[in-house]
């Protein structure tokens, strides 16, 4: 039993994430090409979300809404970035955080505005319900193992798009020196937008997978974005794969923490203190891993071009 | 020697500030004395950041941790005071306090020590990575509010009886008030200190160019974690302050959207100014109340002002008004 659930956690952790790669990878981007740091990343994860809620509530179908989500976060990103984030490119990074966090309070206004403030709920679609066994004798949720799965394709598929297509070329080259890929007639305006918009795309995905496991509501992006800092911190800003390797590590550390630390305590100390101990210490343990890593490598896992 | 615009804008503010709770008592709206004395607190947090994000440069995005641990000192000393049990720490065990001057002290040296420990790992980074730091330390701060049931956990904690201060009822709001602006005009008076010292100098010269000082003998690190801690030390004392004006602390004063309310005084009033949070402070903690008096949606319009001052009001309020500094 205790095998099953420990395997059970694991892809708990996987699960989660996958969850963050996706945002991670988006905010981590955007990065790497623009030199932007986007607090507001949250509020399109929390886009999507809300789309898929509408949507699948308007037409009964989750997919429909999965695709609104991706459809609509992509949208607010390509009109937040040439109404406000392009002024921002050659300013410092406390503009930009600034920015970034007024635009955080006005979409959360403004979709409290639209929906209220009660959370919407959005169902798991009927072909993504129900179980299945794991080794040990427990039973797995389908849809948790489907976002893993579709975490790894995206993931694969942004391999790809970054390595063999001319878009991801010119997101490379954007990378390493801009100045020149806009000498040489790449129009970078639009390049800028285009990056801007699949991040934003990637984020309300995210927002929408996870929407039909917690509740949909306003402020939902915002834990979800300092976990995604957390990962690209550790994995070295602007970096793909180091993003997907802090998203994994963050993901499968804060799940096990969770789980284990409490029980480990609990050889020491009487189960209720163990529990408390266990649990404080399990909430701060991504940040420590993050401080043991920074303290070790300044930079990051996977140390990008720029800093 | 002649006295500058800025000088007179600074002082025009100090007085203004001292004038409202007077005036609110005045014309019958002793409302406004509280509203004074959050611009006071506030504005003394991001004096606080300030010496860290305007001289040093060292944008932190974490310094909710420091005003929280503040607030946490003034509630954990008053609910130990109040009830007579004493605090345990393992080999040695000390009373609660309802005494102010013994709670700012803890606080500054609580402040002080995390500050520390954050700067001394947050500092070996620079740009965006520390401004990602400082956030994820704050919000390891806050999880352990929430999740430590000891005090409060996510309900907060209740501080019953504001604590006192010798020879004042700081119950009396206009008092109270008065105890703020003094620590406030002290905070200042130490921020100009600072900015003036050989150190204020170094520091503001590491911002602008770090090989430079560096090549002249002096170890940048060591002047920003200096810097960053007393600036962690005069938010945490600004915290404890709050936590009185309440009379409550929760983990939200922990938040990260504290952390960027600090940031957002500053860019307000004007970055690296001396009154710059001060001016800062007056116009947020204005803006919230009118807006919010118009509507419930009050968030909305400020998020579209501080787009607006970012984006074409370069210099906050005291850059528009007394024009450039002498010195970039």
């Amino acid at each position: 039993m205790q095998i099953a659930l420990f395997i059970e956690q694991i892809l708990n952790g996987l699960q989660l994430g996958v969850m963050l790669f996706l945002m991670a990878a988006g905010l981590t981007l955007i990065f790497g090409v623009m030199g932007l740091i986007n607090l507001a990343h949250g509020s399109l994860y929390m886009v999507g979300a809300f789309a898929c809620a509408a949507v699948a509530a308007a037409t009964g179908s989750f997919w429909l809404g999965l695709a609104a989500s991706l459809a609509a976060a992509a949208a607010a990103g390509a009109i937040m970035e040439v109404l406000v984030i392009r002024r921002l490119y050659d300013r410092d990074h406390l503009d930009q955080v600034l920015a970034t966090f007024a635009l955080i309070l006005v979409f959360s206004e403004a979709t409290r505005w639209l929906f209220g403030s009660f959370p919407l709920y959005l169902d798991i679609p009927p072909l993504l319900q129900g179980t299945v066994p794991l080794p040990g004798g427990s039973r797995y949720q389908l849809y948790r193992l489907a976002i893993i799965g579709v975490g790894i394709a995206v993931a694969v598929g942004m391999y790809l798009l970054i390595t063999k297509t001319r878009l991801g070329m010119r997101i490379r080259a954007g990378q390493s020196d801009r100045d020149m890929i806009g000498a040489l007639g790449v129009d970078i305006r639009l390049l800028y937008t285009v990056v801007f918009a699949f991040g934003a795309a990637l984020a309300g995905f995210a927002g929408a997978l996870v929407g039909a496991l917690q509740s949909v509501q306003v402020g939902m992006g915002e834990p979800v974005l300092i976990l995604a800092f957390v990962v690209i911190v550790i994995g070295g800003i602007g970096s793909i794969k180091g993003a997907l390797v802090g998203a994994i590590l963050v993901g499968v550390t804060d799940t096990l923490g969770r789980f284990l630390l409490p029980q480990l305590f609990g050889l020491m100390m009487p189960p209720s203190q163990a529990g408390l101990v266990g649990g404080a210490l399990a909430s701060m343990l991504i940040y420590i891993v993050m401080a043991v890593i920074l303290a070790v490598r300044p930079q990051g896992l996977f140390p990008a071009m720029k800093g | 020697m002649t006295i500058s615009r800025e000088t007179i804008i600074n002082i025009v503010l100090a007085l203004l500030l001292l004038a409202i709770p007077y005036a609110a008592i005045q014309f019958g709206n002793p409302f406004y004395v509280t509203l004074a004395t959050r611009m006071a607190i506030l504005g003394l947090a991001a004096v606080g950041l300030n010496i860290a994000l305007g001289f040093g440069g060292l944008v932190s995005f974490g310094h909710a941790a420091f005003f929280g641990i503040g607030g946490y000192v003034a509630g954990i000393l008053a609910s130990h005071s109040l009830s007579g049990a004493p605090l345990n720490f393992g080999v040695f065990s000390v009373p609660g306090t309802n005494q102010m001057p013994v709670i700012w002290l803890v606080a500054l040296v609580a402040g002080g020590l995390l500050a520390a420990a954050i700067g001394a790992i947050s500092l070996r980074t620079s740009g965006v990575y520390f401004i990602m730091i400082t956030l994820a330390f704050a919000q390891m701060t806050y999880y352990f509010a929430i999740s430590w049931p000891a005090y409060g956990g996510e309900d907060g904690l209740s501080i019953l009886v504001r604590n006192q201060f010798p020879g004042v009822n700081t119950m009396v709001p206009l008092n109270y008030f008065l105890v703020c602006y003094g620590v406030l005009m002290v905070g200042l008076l130490v921020s100009a200190l600072i900015r003036d010292s050989r150190f204020g100098a170094a520091l503001q010269a590491a911002r602008q160019n770090e090989v430079r000082v560096a090549s002249v003998g002096i170890t940048p690190f060591r002047i920003r974690l200096v810097a960053f801690v007393i600036s962690g030390m005069i938010t945490a004392l600004a915290g404890a302050l709050y936590a009185d004006l309440n009379r409550f602390v929760s983990p939200s004063m922990l938040s990260w959207h504290m952390s960027g309310e600090f940031i957002v005084l500053i860019i307000l009033g004007g970055v690296g100014r001396l009154y710059g949070p001060v001016a800062g402070a007056m116009l947020f903690v204005m803006f919230e109340f009118l807006l919010g008096g118009m509507t419930e949606r009050w968030q909305f319009f400020l998020g579209l002002i501080l787009l607006g001052v970012v984006l074409f009001a370069r210099g906050g309020l005291i850059g528009l008004i007394a024009g450039k500094p002498r010195h970039g």
